[in-house]
């Protein structure tokens, strides 16, 4: 099944706790060559057939509307995985 | 009044109240857990509160509405991302923003709020606390903005007491918005204190360009009744600013000193 898959990440201003707190936690594995975290959503979108140029621009526009929230968050990319 | 309220269960409005002509909805999602106490608070106001529900796109004819907290949707996607999208909101945000006459007034507390900015009728957005950890604790709120129907019946500048429960809780919003609501006294409460999540210049609640719309973190409808609100100078869990809320938008409704 094709897959459209739409990733969104908070925007570079807006702090992002978790990943803060992701990156404090690393070195207590041994992890310790990491400056920084920062924790993103991935979204697959299953489609059954063909991935028109329609369906990806509706995927767009989910992602622009309802996948992310445009004040803390940017959608970075929506692309076509055809293997998942 | 309390004596005859009963503490659980029915919380319809006896109609004999002069007041109980404000009809004010409390919308119930999946996973609200506080529409029980927003109903109850507005009986204790002098309202009478009508369920909604977020499946029907009816608002049975209500004077205002109150978006309760709780965790609609299991804050899956976003906090209130899902709700937003409910048929009760399609209506309310029609209303809510009706260019003709007066248009509805909301409240959306904690959740609520969060639902309200989803919806894009409140600006900013929340984000996780900047500690990380679920807040529970009472706060101290200062009230900047009496003009809202909500808010009509505080003073400029009223200290109040409140519980504040939640762990999404940073208010965010960039820079040229924050600028607009500081210059616009749109900043309706605003914590007193230490910082309880790191949320923009101590931002508790804010206010649409109108004034119909009030959003804010803290809860309100858990400090309306002596014996189960925060403590305060009178005792323990007397506390009881948060009834103000409610009476504001019962007075505003029924022509009252708004």
């Amino acid at each position: 099944m094709p897959t459209i898959v739409v990733e969104v990440m908070p925007k570079p201003e807006i702090l992002d706790p978790q990943g803060k707190a992701i990156a404090n936690a690393l070195p207590h594995l041994g992890f310790t060559g990491f400056s920084s975290v920062r924790q993103g959503k991935r979204f697959e979108l299953t489609v059954d057939g063909e991935v028109t140029e329609e369906l990806l621009e509706s995927a767009r526009t989910a992602a622009a509307e309802m996948l992310s929230n445009p004040v803390i968050e940017d959608v970075v990319s929506v692309t076509v995985a055809e293997d998942l | 009044m309390t004596a005859e309220t009963p503490l659980i269960g029915d919380h319809t409005a006896p109609e004999t109240s002069p007041l109980a002509g404000a009809r004010i909805g409390v919308v119930t999602f999946p996973g609200t857990l506080d529409d029980r106490d927003a109903a109850r608070a507005v009986r204790l106001g002098g309202g009478t509160p009508v369920p909604l529900w977020h499946a029907e796109d009816a608002l049975h004819g209500v004077d205002a509405v109150i978006l309760p907290g709780g965790f609609s949707y299991g804050d899956y996607l976003r906090a209130g991302a899902i709700a937003r999208f409910a048929p009760v909101m399609n209506t309310i945000i029609t209303e809510a923003g009706a260019v003709a006459g007066s248009p509805l007034p909301v409240l959306g507390i904690c959740n609520g709020f969060q639902i309200l900015t989803e919806a894009h009728l409140l600006p900013g957005s929340m984000i996780k606390n900047d500690h990380l950890k679920f807040t529970c604790r009472d706060q101290v709120l200062r009230v900047e903005n009496t003009e809202t129907a909500w808010t009509s019946q505080f003073t400029q500048n009223e200290l109040i007491t409140v519980p504040m429960k939640n762990q999404d809780g940073q208010y965010v919003v960039d820079d040229a918005t924050l600028h607009a609501l500081e210059d616009q006294g749109r900043v309706v409460f605003r914590y007193v204190g230490a910082s309880p999540n790191g949320s923009k210049n101590d931002i508790a609640g804010v206010t649409n360009e109108r004034g119909n719309v009030v959003g804010l973190m803290p809860h309100p409808e858990h400090a309306v009744e002596a014996g189960y609100g925060p403590d305060d100078a009178t005792g323990l869990r007397d506390g009881t600013d948060g009834l103000t809320i409610f009476t504001s938008v019962v007075s505003s409704l029924t022509g009252g000193n708004a």
